[in-house]
């Protein structure tokens, strides 16, 4: 029971890291605290709905609404954020003009698509599912952990192993030095800005495809889980967010396993509450946490 | 190589820069001294694009720069040290250089042009793996001079070079600069210390809130009662 309920754990775990991920690059590298992130996440699950319910396998389709959610981040961060980057405007700034922008997206969404919880086509992840010392994963699992495993170890080889990378972290770290050094920081911000949402939107993909249910409102569920992710991590840490994903996926599931199901969000709030008051700068913090 | 004309910037309403000319000759060291909020810094920010100009042209090579995008204006082989460094500090020594490399890749060539900085900064070669925030103050501005040094300027901008060094690092960087000089590195030197700017420069700017109130080769403003009474420590 227990092992069943830490493998289920770290599954759910592995989706919240990888959308913790993309919000924390984006603060980290652009200052800025998106809160139109979680409408990627949300666009994301729609276009891989809307590509199986034409006929798309899984396969093609998860790439595609992530390169969809992508260039919806591009195109609306470019709308949102450039004029603040561009007179340097505080992270309150963006708070407040995204937050106001989610709203109306996520009303947008829901009068146009209406609030009905869809489901994927009940084909496209074949129902099996392997046993092993007692522990049942079914494949649609097994491919959210792939997916999962995959993406973030090519976030973090890009990151960390690459000279584009090495321009993204000097730009997290001075913008206006790493533009002096010839580097264009504006295209660089929307490379940024798209990997973050392809994150966003692989990550709704995959919850839609952990618990079948694909609404509008779906992002902002998961921003709340977001925020607790990236702020006991550390924010602009991404292995920070890594482990603090797993961490919030595995509390979630042993409470809803163990006390109630109802607590589950509770108890990742509580978390939160906990880091803030003892180690404001994140679980694994260093006194610098905001790192790329 | 370089001539602005009319150069004009501002804040809001405020005009930190007035209508200023000066000009760089290939070859040349040229410096632009001035006390403290005089405008030298916005100057340099404006010339490398980090600020738009109100009014006025910037011309290198031939070709009006002013309110180009600051990566465009670094390719064209006009590169700032900037004030306070700028160093990235969370990164290693290595590759800070690698950044200053940046406009020009290839790894044959990045790694010819590493060793020709590190043949001129011995010590920055011991801390390639270490982080540029562990250097002191004075490694830390010879590594923003290398790291400028990396894209193999043809105009390098200099902005405050001694800010905050002990006595013994600014005369090795101003031995960094005559030697720079002589290797034949155009420069625009903006400088608080006015003496040991004047002496390595060929030309020099006083700027006063904003307008340059005295040009002319350096030993001639050396030598101007009023510079010495308010520069010089006369």
């Amino acid at each position: 029971m227990l092992a069943q309920q830490l493998a289920n754990g770290v599954l759910l775990g592995a989706t919240y890291a990888l959308f913790a991920l993309g919000f924390t690059l984006m603060f980290g590298v652009l200052r800025v605290i998106n809160l139109v992130y979680g409408f990627y996440f949300t666009a994301g699950a729609f276009f891989s709905l809307w590509l199986a319910q034409a006929g798309w396998p899984l396969i093609a389709a998860l790439p595609a609404a992530a390169v969809g959610a992508g260039v919806v981040a591009v195109a609306l961060d470019w709308l949102l954020l450039t004029r603040l980057r561009r007179a340097h405007a505080d992270e309150l700034a963006s708070l407040m003009v995204t937050l106001g922008a989610v709203l109306a997206l996520y009303a947008a969404a829901t009068a146009w698509l209406g609030p009905d919880i869809r489901r994927l086509p009940p084909d496209l992840v074949g129902g099996g599912a392997v046993d092993a010392i007692g522990v049942r994963v079914t494949f649609a699992q097994l491919l959210i952990l792939a997916a999962c495993g995959a993406l973030v170890g090519l976030l973090v080889l890009l990151v960390r192993g690459t000279t584009l990378g090495l321009a993204i972290r000097a730009m997290a770290e001075k913008p206006d030095a790493a533009a002096l050094m010839g580097i264009d920081t504006a295209r660089l911000a929307a490379l940024v800005s798209f990997i973050s949402g392809s994150l966003a939107g692989a990550g709704g993909v995959l919850i839609g495809l952990n618990f079948n249910a694909i609404h509008p409102y779906m992002g902002e569920q998961m921003m709340l889980r977001g925020f607790v992710v990236v702020i006991v991590g550390g924010l602009g840490d991404i292995f920070g967010a890594l482990l603090a994903g797993l961490l919030l996926g595995v509390v979630e599931v042993l409470t809803a396993g163990y006390l109630a199901s109802g607590l589950k969000e509770a108890v990742g709030f509580a978390i939160l509450v906990l880091v803030l008051w003892t180690r404001p700068a994140g679980l694994f913090g260093r006194a610098d946490a905001r790192r790329a | 190589m370089l001539q602005v004309i009319g150069l004009t910037v501002a804040y809001g309403r405020t005009e930190a820069v007035r209508g200023i000319d000066l000009s760089v000759a290939q070859g040349q060291v040229v410096t632009l001294i001035g006390a403290n909020g005089a405008g030298k810094t916005t100057i340099l920010r404006t010339l490398s694009g980090l600020i738009r100009p109100r009014a006025g042209r910037i011309v290198l090579d031939g070709q009006d720069i002013a309110g180009m995008r600051p990566h465009r204006i670094a390719a064209r082989g006009m590169v700032q040290v900037p004030e306070g460094r700028q160093i990235f500090a969370s990164l290693t020594v290595a590759e800070n250089l690698v950044l200053g490399g940046w406009t020009q890749r290839g790894a044959a060539e990045t790694q010819r042009r590493r060793d020709s900085v590190l043949g001129r900064f011995p010590r920055l070669r011991e801390r390639l793996t270490q982080n540029a925030g562990a250097l002191s103050g004075g490694e830390q501005q010879m590594l923003a001079i290398g790291r400028a040094l990396m894209a193999t300027p043809r105009l390098l901008l200099l902005d405050e070079p001694s800010m905050g060094l002990a006595p013994l690092f600014i005369e090795e960087i101003f031995a960094i600069i005559a030697e720079l000089k002589a290797d034949g590195v155009t420069i625009l030197l903006v400088e608080q210390n006015a003496s040991a700017a004047l002496e390595v420069a060929d030309i020099a700017h006083v700027l006063e809130v904003g307008r340059v109130t005295l040009s002319g080769p350096a030993a001639r403003v050396a030598a101007d009662p009023a510079v010495v009474a308010a520069y010089l420590g006369g």
